[in-house]
């Protein structure tokens, strides 16, 4: 008997099961068209909201939709949707959540995917099914090369941020002992191979760490950056292991120079390592400083999600306009949007954008400035990098 | 004429199971009514990517963030490494924590011999593949087994972990094996429709699901015949009491180290098939957690049964998809998929500790085990 | 292969090593106390450290400190680190608790199979981080600057700071503390009794329940105490910070004899050591695949650890 009602219970804890995620079916298509003149569109965002490098993924996700929702509030509510899928930045999940997305007819482009390795995977799919796409942040070479037609790149590729990163230490640090260390990443791992090239006979010293979440102790790299004699250290990765980084080293009396990529431009650097250890760590960047620019990006943003902007939400807030500048200009299908990418120019809160033949960002509006940590955290412009 | 001793004929032996159920009936079929049934089942699998058209419950069953049919392909190679995994824990008794590094094996072989990215610059294409890639996988599952001969439960574990783990870092750092920028341009498997365009193509994942599911259909039986042989009694003897086992002359050194080989065949063709599908692959996929959610499938299915671990390697891909952009009132599913997917696994095994299909030989031992000193 | 590094970095790397290792044997001793008594693997014990951690820098916050504020006296210090050890050994202990309750009582009463709390150990895993995790927006949280680092004993290229003095010394009393209990007092004996056999035990008047339940409550005691001290070395915390950080506290405790209180002490100041032996000579990528062929070796010769005992044999 007693075994009789176990089994009846599991069978019900199953049954309540599918039927609780059938129950959720109903919320999904919601968000009916407006009666503007090109609304009832979708713009899609893709790439990681769950898994390790949600934290990466969310700041872009939020910079995307803040366009959106700065662009109803003009031409009304539910006017332009935006569609996220969430490819938890993993190669393995991101073909069949894009499948997915390319059913959807509506959606007429892509801010993402955010990683290179996402992109390898997922892009061929959006080639397939001719949906633009730009990447705010995925910056291997590679992904050009591929002839893919709808890839664009809103961010400078590692081979002209790396060179700019080396000159900076070169020419402004004039340090004599560098020591480089990477998460392994493809990213940081490129990043900090660059750099290694350039500075060539400077480098004393070389690590690699575990990626963000998979390493916290970091005490052999510390111990090797002490021990080295090393003034400025080098780290290509994101920005919560370079904080962790900076905080153990601050901890073991190192007091260097810490530097870092365009994924170490995050406030949460500074969280992780506490302003008193970040102050004076330079990041560089393929971006301008939002001042710059203009605007009221850093507190629309602040304002809709309580929260500071992160690594490249300032970039995918700009991609997110271009393609709501490109639906304003009544390109409202794949092809005409992708049509209208390859002759855009936009000026947005980060940089101004051109895209070349391959998608690459036009060489002459690749600016790289390096950004310096303050006492309370933020990154502050401190210089323009020249080319060359 | 010497009267024929008449013999009393024992009474026929009631060889067909007598189970009650769903299974007791199955059991007590004749041959062509089970062989009917099965075929059944097989159709209906074969045309599970057409699921949303049937009308009511179809599209409640599809996925919504994420595309059906990848989905499926998704289930079939995570029931490919349930299935394989239960030959080494549901099968023999030999826990593996660290099932992934044969997926891995299996992925990396496929990736070093077809990639234009790879050092070997072989470029062969994915058929070709396939043999190596089974042959260094069941390669790597002796080694693993070679030095773990010794070790029981535990144990056990902590060394299979720890082989996945390296496997991990090697691919993860090794130069050669290029890490997180991967392997890209992998070959997918051949063929043409007769206007040309490639079967197994990039926007449609279905041709990807027969094409696994038919593996599934061959390796499992495969497996049912290997433990229903001498093979699969010596596993359940070792599983049973390995030192009783070698006392009645059960080489137990010889079948421990099938039972790794053959998981380890297993796995490695479930990495060929991901392989041939993704494209691109690199050493994120294959993470310790990845072990233990087939894990946690084998034996939520039911450890030791081929039916329960196909329906725990399908449930433990299928739950987190299912829940993938959904909404439940203002939250997004999206956040909490893991949260509930945990509570699942949880609620399954309070309410069927030896299951969802629990396998009736290993309910019987358990049986007998707990008159036995179980400090549980 | 580095080897001049090895030898000339020998003397902080085994500091190091050392303060690493007994974060991970106070940790280890989680997985040992349950594995001894019930045979079986608490998977859930990571996440029991990483709510400990998060129960630590939540009681600090309540006093007004987060990362950058200064460096309080040396008085309100010694306040603040037992306020933060017995907020996070509690809230850890009741956690643990929890765990047994929800994940490995009702599979007890079903005399389910062993493989079967290994799951939901996993799924009661799965779901403490998780929920963690969406509700800390899977941000990192950093530590305010209670001890500030200083060197303290200075000899060749090694420095010593007070905090690597504190957590090892800590730890040693921690275990030593534990060692008792387990050894010399009633209710330690009972844990010993169930160990050894709890049939015969629960016929001696020993209550099986509350004796499990006991071998919860101080591995979560230990595991909150090792949380405060990795947040204090680490500077951060994050709501995977335990999963990592379990596998190579399990490691300890299998290398040193898995369900022995001693072991645990001698498998986690290996795994320290060799870690960071490791990572001197290969670089730091490849420190744990030092730890896991250390363990592979030893395990071919000593197959049940380098003490190999359980803990209701352990000697008093």
């Amino acid at each position: 008997m007693r075994q009789g009602l176990v089994r009846a219970l599991g069978g019900a804890a199953i049954v309540a099961l599918v039927a609780g995620a059938a129950a959720c079916n109903s919320g999904n298509n919601g968000g009916g068209s407006s009666s503007g003149k090109n609304c009832g569109f979708k713009i899609a965002y893709f790439g990681a909201l769950t898994g390790s490098a949600a934290n990466l993924g969310v700041n872009i996700e939020q910079g995307a939709e803040l366009a959106v929702k700065q662009y109803n509030d003009k031409n009304g509510a539910n006017c332009i949707t935006i569609q996220k899928f969430d490819s938890q930045g993993d190669p393995a999940v991101a073909p069949g959540v894009a499948r997915q997305l390319v059913t959807d007819k509506k959606i007429i482009g892509i801010v993402g995917p955010p990683f290179s390795g996402e992109s390898e995977a997922a892009d061929p799919i959006f080639e397939e099914a001719m949906i633009p796409t730009i990447t705010p942040s995925a910056t291997r070479p590679s992904l050009s090369t591929h002839g893919w037609k709808v890839f664009h790149r809103a961010v400078a590729n590692d081979d002209s941020q790396g060179p700019a990163a080396a000159k900076y230490i070169k020419d402004v640090l004039k340090p004599t002992k560098v020591f480089v260390a990477d998460d392994q990443s493809a990213y940081g791992a490129g990043l900090a191979d660059v750099v290694k090239q350039q500075l060539g006979a400077l480098v004393v010293g070389t690590d690699k760490t575990g990626a963000d979440g998979k390493q916290t102790d970091f005490s052999a790299t510390v111990q090797k950056v002490v021990s080295s004699g090393a003034t400025v250290f080098f780290y290509g990765g994101y920005y919560q292991n370079a904080g962790l980084i900076r905080k153990q080293l601050t901890a073991a009396g190192w007091k260097g120079t810490q530097l870092g990529g365009d994924g170490v431009k995050d406030p949460g650097f500074a969280k992780a390592a506490g302003n008193a250890a970040a102050t004076g760590s330079i990041v560089t960047c393929p971006c301008s400083p939002a001042s710059k620019a203009g605007g009221s990006f850093v507190t629309d943003y602040k304002a809709a999600w309580n929260q500071d902007a992160g690594t490249y939400s300032d970039v995918a807030f700009d991609a997110m306009n271009i393609f709501l500048k490109g639906i304003d200009g009544g390109n409202t299908t794949p092809q005409k949007m992708n049509d209208y990418l390859k002759g855009v120019q936009y000026q947005g809160v980060a940089n101004t954008y051109k895209f070349t033949d391959t998608g690459e960002l036009d060489p002459q509006y690749i600016k790289v400035w390096a950004f310096k940590f303050d006492a309370s955290g933020v990154d502050q412009p401190d210089q323009e990098i020249p080319k060359g | 004429m010497t009267t024929v001793e008449q013999r009393p004929r024992p009474r026929q032996v009631n060889r067909r199971p007598n189970g009650r159920g769903v299974r007791g009936w199955f059991g007590r079929q004749p041959r062509p009514v089970r062989a009917a049934v099965v075929l059944v089942a097989l159709a209906v699998a074969y045309a599970l990517p057409y699921v949303g058209s049937v009308p009511g419950i179809g599209p409640q069953i599809e996925t919504q963030g994420i595309d059906w049919p990848s989905a499926l392909f998704n289930m079939s190679y995570y029931v490919l490494l349930a299935l394989g995994l239960n030959v080494v824990v549901g099968f023999a008794g030999l826990l593996d924590l660290g099932y992934v590094g044969f997926f891995a094996v299996g992925a990396y072989t496929v990736a070093l011999l077809t990639s234009p990215d790879s050092d070997l610059k072989t470029h062969w294409p994915w058929l070709l593949s396939i043999p190596v890639a089974i042959a260094v996988a069941m390669l790597s599952g002796l080694i693993l087994g070679w030095p773990t001969l010794r070790l029981r439960g535990d144990y056990l574990a902590i060394v299979t972990l720890g082989f996945a783990e390296i496997i991990r870092i090697f691919a993860d750092s090794n130069t050669h094996l290029r890490g997180d920028r991967g392997f890209g341009g992998l070959p997918h498997p051949p063929g043409k429709y007769s206007d040309g365009t490639p079967i197994f193509g990039v926007r449609d994942a279905t041709p990807y699901f027969w094409l696994g599911l038919s593996v599934i259909v061959v390796v499992i039986l495969g497996i049912r015949n290997l433990d229903r042989s001498r093979v699969g009694r010596s596993w359940l003897a070792i599983r049973e009491d390995e030192e009783a086992a070698a006392i009645m002359g059960v080489r137990t050194v010889k079948y421990k180290l099938w039972a790794f080989a053959i998981g380890a065949c297993v796995g490695g063709l479930g990495g060929v098939m991901f392989a041939g599908q993704n494209g691109f692959m690199n050493s994120a996929t294959f993470v310790l957690q990845f072990s233990i959610l087939i894990l946690a499938g084998v034996v939520m299915g039911g450890s030791g049964n081929i039916a329960g671990a196909i329906l725990g390697g399908a449930l433990i891909s299928y739950i987190p998809d299912r829940l993938r952009g959904q909404q439940i009132g203002n939250l997004d599913a999206y956040e909490y998929r893991f949260l509930l997917f945990g509570l699942a696994i949880i609620l399954i095994m309070i309410f069927r500790p030896q299951g969802l299909i629990p396998s009736r030989r290993r309910a019987m031992e358990l049986k007998d085990r707990a008159k036995e000193v179980a400090p549980q | 292969m580095n080897f001049s590094g090895l030898i000339h970095d020998l003397g902080p790397s085994t500091v190091a090593g050392l303060a690493q290792g007994a974060i991970y044997a106070l940790f280890a001793l989680g997985y040992t106390l349950v594995y001894g008594v019930l045979r079986l693997i608490n998977f859930a014990h990571s996440e029991v450290f990483m709510v400990g951690t998060y129960a630590a820098l939540i009681t600090w916050g309540i006093f007004g400190l987060d990362q950058n504020s200064a460096t309080p006296g040396t008085g309100a210090v010694i306040g603040y680190l037992a306020l933060g050890i017995l907020a996070a050994a509690l809230i850890s202990g009741v956690t643990a608790i929890c765990v047994e309750l929800v994940a490995y009582r009702p599979l007890r009463r079903r005399n389910a199979p062993p493989l079967a709390f290994l799951i939901t150990a996993i799924g009661a895993s799965i779901v403490i981080s998780e929920f963690v995790g969406v509700a800390t927006h899977r941000n990192i949280r950093g530590v305010p600057p209670l001890i500030h680092p200083a060197t303290v004993v200075h000899f060749g290229n090694t420095n010593i700071t007070n905090l690597q003095i504190l957590i090892i010394v800590l730890a040693l009393v921690m275990m030593l503390a534990l060692d008792r209990f387990v050894n010399r007092t009633r209710l330690g004996r009972g844990v010993r009794a169930v160990a050894q056999n709890p049939d015969s035990a629960a016929l001696m008047g020993v209550n099986k329940d509350r004796a499990i339940s006991l071998v919860f409550l101080l591995g979560g005691l230990m595991a909150g105490i090792a949380a405060v001290m990795y947040v204090l070395k680490i500077g951060d915390t994050r709501f995977d910070a335990g999963f990592n950080l379990g596998i190579a506290a399990f490691t300890a405790a299998v290398l040193g004899g898995i369900g022995n209180l001693r072991g645990a002490l001698v498998g986690g100041l290996i795994i320290g050591l060799f870690e960071n032996y490791g990572a001197s000579l290969f670089g730091t990528q490849y420190r744990n695949v030092v730890t896991f062929i250390l363990l592979i070796v030893i395990l071919m010769f000593r197959p049940s650890g380098i003490l190999g005992e359980s803990l209701g044999r352990a000697r008093a």
